[in-house]
């Protein structure tokens, strides 16, 4: 008897480029450079590993999946009979091919997707599906910078069968984050929020992931909201960072905030949206300006990574004592002690914001946590 | 599957761990046993006689008063009543039946039974709190020499024994705090309570009910409070500092006087949470390391049965200063006659009802009078001592490791990590639990959010015997073995225990968690009232 469906979507060439030092494996000169540097795809032994973990489902579960190398394999390797959707060209799939079975196994309804890729697949299924079902990412490509992932192919296996098996009910909005990877082999680093996936949720479980979250933290994102909603006022201009938890922030202010842009307030209402650094410089002119941050995706980076727009020039004009960090108590337990930082790009700017800060964690909580640089 | 957990139900003899196997009755709650009608006892009918001469005894009763609606009581029969707690306490692990060391932070140690006999005397269980002073002066005295030797024990010049648990001895605390700000015109100002993430978390939850915003430090490198994030924490605005020493990590804060000077010269009050006191009784004084207030858990250090196993008393202990904030009534003695005193302006008001829970002082007391002064320094060096023993036989077992302060000695528990063990074999510390209670043991993790990862919380406190600690090391470390060869078996327990694994998150999210019945039909059976 089927009980539960599961998508299963492997980004074959996911990984390909990191053991020979191509930092990513975007684009099919890349790819093409990485064989040729005698690369071992490693998505699919990673797929394996996690599918081994949900194998007691055998009978009760079925797995839908695109041909061969992008899922067929794996499934297969585990003693499964998935059934096989969809074409591609064997040894030359394409984003689109991910993006295409995404989609389909939406349409077919199945209750998971559980994907095995890296950054760049997470963008591609976002990109196809947004929310429109939970996903689950069995880290496997060169950048994890999202936090749709689990620590490991394990780890991923064991949610994804407490999640099928109804042991876990739970779902949470995590970040699909990407850098640059033209950019990230000059060794510049720039990260941006592309949205999120929705993801299964279980505490033991979700300790160990990249970011730790929980419906705890759903409500604790709602108190941090809270505290700084009371303490707005209206003689400030509000520059209000990307993420879920000050998202939480311009919900309870009745705003519409953009999930990944910079946003400004003022006087209640949300005067410009998805702003660059020289709209904020001209909107901050002659005005007393607050910033209001948070960590992201449990890097525990506060500047210089997806808010580029709050330049060192914005932050230096704003001033450290008018910044208020917020974060959940899980995202900063997730740093496993390492301090937050900051990479503005301007070491000076860099120095001031070092040190301690307050961190707002919930209703009339804060934590003082370490700053650096 | 279900071979591999018949044969380890016996565990081969290999090691020697007992073979448990503990009741399971699928009990429902006891609302779900109701029937309509059934009842305990049928109250008989009132004799005609007695109801022409007494009419309507319900008369005298205000319309307002009345219930509409009788109470939606659980309807039952004697017998079903009896069968369905006996039932439940066979589907308990408690701290009579089990070696108790794996509910860290809540000192399970073993409280004598003579103690609690003397509790149920007549003389105690007849008091009546009404009573005139003149006819109670013996639970009076007793309550009056105990507040002495908590003065001796913490060096501290007046307690309270009014509040019913720690919880409520640390909001007395704060409130304290807040009167003492007050008294010198800088309470709008002062709205600021300092503590630490190792710290008992009802510091936090406590101050800020009362009123406080909450400041918390993360520990430093090597896990100790980190002095530099509370100097960067001090300000006009700190109310007063509420840190548990001993923390969570069993580590002794080195640095405790200085973290006691910052707050004094910052212009704030320093509370010691001393509810788990068990491995420093004796040894270290709230006085000697400045603090201005504490407090001690009756029902943990003093060997009163403890949470859901009794009432409670969180003892609190203030400076000569900050006296005349305690809580009403005190208790005097004017060299003939003990009295309880209301007559205090300045105190923060009531904190309990009557004279607080005056059974958990007797047996408190009972307790240390039979030990002596160095009865209670023997208490804390076996608790420490037996602590460091499991230390390193728990460091013994592949992948256990005790986070922070590397080498060092602990004070009375310790926070491990399965850190490496989870790594290794995907099995995680809840798990461990779990499958720990198939060999008849408790086992606790840690507070939430977890900031040890995969943690795990044990104090074995001075009542357990080598051969005790040992049981629940191999208890352990045969549950790590079979993490490495047979994970699926720990990740699918218990087996032999009465309950399966339930899901958390309800738990969590304030619109599923039902504390009530009556919130549980709301919320999860979407009835109407």
């Amino acid at each position: 008897m089927i009980e539960k469906r599961l998508g299963l979507i492997v980004n074959p060439i996911a990984g390909i480029g990191g053991r020979v030092g191509l930092k990513g494996s975007d684009g099919a000169e890349i790819q093409k450079k990485a064989l040729e540097l005698g690369a071992v795809p490693q998505s699919p032994t990673r797929a394996i590993q996690a599918l081994e973990r949900i194998k007691s489902m055998k009978g009760v579960l079925e797995i839908i999946t695109y041909p061969g190398e992008m899922g067929e394999d794996a499934a297969r390797a585990c003693g499964f009979e998935p059934t096989v959707i969809g074409s591609i060209k064997q040894g030359e799939t394409t984003p689109e091919d991910t993006r295409i079975a995404a989609q389909e196994m939406v349409g077919l309804k199945v209750d998971l997707l559980l994907f095995a890729g890296g950054d760049g697949t997470a963008r591609d299924i976002y990109s196809a599906i947004g929310e429109g079902i939970p996903v689950l990412g069995i880290p496997a490509g060169v950048k994890i910078h999202s936090a749709v992932f689990a620590t490991n192919p394990i780890s991923a296996g064991d949610l994804a069968m407490l999640y099928l098996r109804g042991r876990v009910s739970s779902l949470r909005e995590a970040e699909v984050m990407d850098i640059d990877e033209e950019a990230f082999r000059q060794d510049i680093v720039s990260a941006k929020l592309y949205g999120y996936l929705k993801i299964p949720f279980r505490r033991r479980l979700v300790q160990s992931l990249k970011v730790a979250s929980s419906p705890g933290e759903k409500a604790s994102s709602e108190a941090i909201a809270c505290d700084i909603v009371d303490r707005v006022g209206d003689e400030c201009l509000y520059i209000i960072g990307p993420g879920t938890t000050t998202r939480a922030i311009t919900s309870k202010l009745g705003l519409n905030k953009t999930l990944v842009g910079v946003d400004v307030v003022f006087q209640g209402k949300l005067v410009a949206t998805d702003v660059n650094e020289s709209q904020l410089l001209r909107l901050l002119e002659g005005r007393k300006v607050k910033i209001i941050v948070t960590p992201i995706g449990g890097q525990g980076c506060i500047f210089g990574r997806g808010n580029q727009q709050i330049s060192p020039e914005v932050i230096k004009r704003v001033g450290k004592d008018n910044i208020i960090v917020v974060s959940t108590p899980e995202k900063i337990n997730s740093l496993g002690g390492r301090p937050l930082w900051v990479d503005t790009g301007d070491r000076a700017v860099d120095r001031m914001l070092s040190g301690y800060m307050r961190v707002v964690t919930g209703y009339n909580e804060q934590v003082i946590c370490k700053v650096s640089c | 599957m279900s071979q591999v957990i018949t044969r380890q139900r016996s565990t081969d003899g290999k090691p020697k761990l007992r073979r448990f196997h503990q009741a399971r009755w699928d009990e429902p709650i006891i609302f779900e046993l109701s029937r309509e009608g059934q009842r305990g006892i049928l109250v008989p009918q009132v004799e005609d006689e007695i109801r022409n001469e007494v009419g309507d005894v319900l008369a005298t009763l205000p319309e307002t008063m009345r219930r509409k609606q009788p109470p939606k009581l659980p309807e039952l029969s004697q017998p079903q009543v009896l069968r369905h707690y006996v039932r439940l306490s066979q589907e308990t692990l408690g701290t009579d039946l089990n070696i108790d060391v794996g509910q860290g932070t809540c000192t399970m140690k073993y409280s004598p039974k003579v103690n609690d006999q003397l509790a149920r005397m007549l003389e105690m269980t007849e008091l009546h709190p009404l009573q005139d002073e003149e006819t109670v002066q013996g639970i009076l005295e007793v309550m009056y020499r105990f507040e002495q030797i908590l003065k001796e024990i913490s060096g501290l010049d007046r307690f309270s024994l009014q509040p019913g648990a720690g919880s409520a001895a640390i909001y007395t605390n704060a409130s304290i705090i807040r009167a003492y700000h007050e008294s010198r015109g800088e309470a709008g100002q002062r709205d600021e309570i300092i503590t630490t993430i190792f710290s008992h978390p009802s510091n936090a939850a406590c101050a800020k009910t009362a009123g406080f915003k909450i400041i918390a430090l993360y520990p430093d490198e090597d896990g100790y409070p980190d002095l530099e994030a509370l100097k960067a924490a001090v300000s006009e605005r700190t109310a007063g500092l509420l840190i548990t020493n001993p923390e969570d990590t069993g580590l002794f804060n080195p640095k405790i006087e200085e973290f006691v000077s910052v707050v004094h010269e910052a212009g704030g009050l320093c509370a010691y949470d001393q509810a788990n006191a068990n491995g420093i009784l004796g040894i270290t004084r709230a006085r000697e390391a400045g603090f201005d207030l504490c407090h001690f858990n009756l029902h943990k250090t003093f060997s009163s049965p403890h949470g859901c196993g009794g009432p409670a008393v969180g003892a609190v202990g203030v400076t000569q200063e900050l006296a005349r904030f305690l809580p009403v009534p005190v208790i005097e003695f004017d060299g003939s006659k003990y009295h309880l005193n209301y007559d205090r302006p300045e105190s923060i008001g009531k904190i309990g009802p009557f004279y607080g829970v005056a059974p958990v002082v007797l047996r408190a007391y009972a307790w240390v009078m039979s030990l002596g002064a160095e009865g209670l320094r023997e208490v804390a060096e076996i608790a420490v001592l037996n602590n460091n023993y499991l230390l390193k036989k728990m460091l013994e077992i592949p992948g256990v490791s005790a986070p922070y302060a590397k080498g060092k000695r602990r004070i009375e528990q310790v926070r491990y990590s399965w850190e490496g063990l989870t790594k290794e074999t995907g099995v995680h510390s809840e798990e461990i639990g779990l499958r720990a209670a198939d060999f008849g043991v408790h086992y606790w993790t840690s507070h939430h959010p977890f900031i040890v990862p995969e943690p795990c919380t044990v104090e074995p406190t001075e009542s357990y015997s080598k051969d005790e600690l040992d049981e629940y090391a191999a208890i352990l470390a045969h549950v790590a073995e079979e993490a490495r060869t047979n994970p699926e078996l720990v990740k699918t327990a218990p087996h032999n225990s009465t309950i399966h694994t339930i899901d958390h998150t309800p738990l969590d999210d304030p619109s599923q968690w039902a504390m009530t019945w009556r919130a549980y039909l709301r919320k999860v059976r979407k009835e109407a009232r």
